[in-house]
């Protein structure tokens, strides 16, 4: 039986559906600026911004909505709480790639310190995470989704191994340390990218299967990689807000 | 407490309920739901036989067990067991009596005379249906003068002024207000500390709020019986689902 307010329902998740979209887009123009050092493509991936912020907003406003005045049960209760959870994880998606691009612009005004060769392999990684596990959202396949959340290692291992990378060049070439640090910071947004992936990946699989899979075994993060750095280490992954 | 075992019903030919298992426990409240017509009722009848008044209606498989003992047995009296597994229906219906009256009618018929046991029965009754306050000053008023939430909550002091170790409840709020609805929830929650309730209700947010287990009844069979979050939050079958969304049909 279709009820007459099915249609708020199609209308929650495709704004979803079209939130997360428009994060990927944000955050592999933002990456691609970085790599063809386009400072128009960063411009616009910081005007851009402004679109995630609406579209979390309106979609926190209308699951409040729809709770208040729908009285949601089972899945329909778990989209909507899901939908404001992964609205959030989306919209500091989007902070992040602003973030990247406005660092793109900072380092057009010198010389390319190396080669981007890590920072894409990783930002490639990331991306891929966040579209499987927006994928889980229209198909349903919550495996994909955990296989997302295992990833998370791999960026974390990457970002690590940048920050021992710079963090010798910066010794070796004090003259490095602006664009080094610039790298650094640009490594991290890219593993909070991946840590929010990770969320989202985490919050479809409680919506497909009603389980709350965070910090269990199943999805226990990054070992190995976050060992090797210090205690003070500045650009180390693992924070999770 | 109460195990329903393979229990299949008739009225006349048609077969209202198939092959119901089900356990109740004690001192928890459960909750039937499910349709019209989809057999909550008639099974929630069947535990303390308000049935038998029904002609042709027989069970026909399965059996009923209260502590261990099957409720239709030869040997077991029915009014024994009405006494044991009370009852409160969907329209108030109180006695056209006084308030006090109606609630010692039942003992009266145990043949209890003693003024000061009836005295207090009628005052532990009344607090326990959460009335005592609001008719303390008025006991020898009619029972029908008062409104449509105090007559149910009257009627559920009559009930419990028995000492009845079951409490079931057809539809106990479809009749009141939303604030009367929310005393007799309240009254519910206080009950099950002592009594073990089973209620069929139409509105699905009084199952989610009072109830410990949910039963979804579609047809004449039990589909689903789980913890009350299972049902709401994660319902194993996708008719529970549709249901308990408001999507049936």
């Amino acid at each position: 039986m279709k009820r007459f307010f099915d249609s708020e329902l199609e209308l929650f998740r495709s704004k979803l559906i079209l939130m997360g979209e428009s994060s990927v887009r944000q955050a592999r123009d933002a990456m691609k600026s970085l790599v063809e050092g386009d400072v128009s493509l960063a411009q616009r991936v910081i005007a851009a911004d402004d679109e995630l912020d609406r579209l979390e907003i309106e979609i926190d406003d209308e699951a409040v909505r729809y709770m208040t005045l729908r009285s949601p049960v089972a899945t329909e209760l778990r989209l909507v709480i899901v939908g404001m959870k992964a609205s959030h994880d989306l919209e500091r998606v989007g902070d992040e790639a602003t973030n990247i691009a406005k660092r793109v612009v900072r380092l057009a005004a010198e010389p390319q310190l190396k080669p981007y060769v890590d920072l894409p392999r990783m930002a490639g990684i990331a991306l891929e995470m966040l579209r499987d596990a927006l994928d889980c959202f229209l198909d349903g396949d919550a495996e994909k989704a955990l296989a997302v959340c295992r990833r998370d290692a791999e960026v974390d291992a990457i970002n690590h191994q940048l920050y021992r990378e710079l963090t010798s060049f910066m010794i070796e070439k004090p003259g490095t340390i602006s664009r080094a640090l610039e790298l650094m910071f640009i490594s991290k947004s890219i593993e909070r990218i991946a840590d929010h992936a990770t969320n989202i990946a985490e919050e479809m699989v409680y919506l497909v299967r009603g389980k709350d899979i965070r910090h269990t075994d199943e999805v226990k993060r990054s070992g190995g990689a976050a060992a090797l750095a210090g205690p003070s280490d500045a650009a180390g992954s693992d924070t999770r807000r | 407490m109460i195990e329903i075992g393979n229990l299949d019903f008739h009225y006349g030919p048609s077969q209202a309920l198939h092959d119901i298992t089900l356990n109740i426990a004690e001192r928890e409240v459960t909750a039937f739901i499910g349709p019209s017509g989809c057999g909550k009722s008639t099974l929630l009848r069947c535990l303390n036989r308000m049935n038998d008044l029904i002609d042709g209606a027989r069970i026909s498989r399965g059996a009923i067990r209260i502590r261990g003992v099957d409720i239709h047995q030869r040997d077991v009296e029915v009014m024994e067991l009405r006494k044991r597994v009370g009852m409160v229906f969907q329209k108030s219906n109180p006695f056209p009596k006084s308030i006090y009256e109606n609630v010692v009618y039942g003992l009266r018929l145990q043949g209890v005379r003693d003024k000061t046991r009836l005295d207090e029965a009628v005052e532990t009754s009344l607090r326990g249906a959460a009335l005592w306050d609001e008719v303390k000053d008025r006991l020898h008023a009619s029972g029908l003068s008062l409104s449509g939430g105090q007559q149910q909550r009257l009627c559920i002091a009559r009930t419990i002024a028995i000492e009845p170790e079951v409490i079931l409840m057809d539809e106990p709020c479809s009749a009141l207000d939303p604030i009367a609805t929310a005393k007799v929830e309240e009254l519910i929650h206080q009950l099950k500390l002592r009594y073990t309730i089973v209620i069929v209700t139409h509105n699905m947010q009084q199952a989610a709020r009072c109830s410990d287990r949910t039963a979804f009844f579609y047809l004449g069979k039990l589909i689903e019986f789980a913890p009350t979050r299972e049902i709401f939050m994660t319902p194993s079958n996708p008719q529970t689902e549709a249901y308990v969304s408001g999507r049936f049909g």
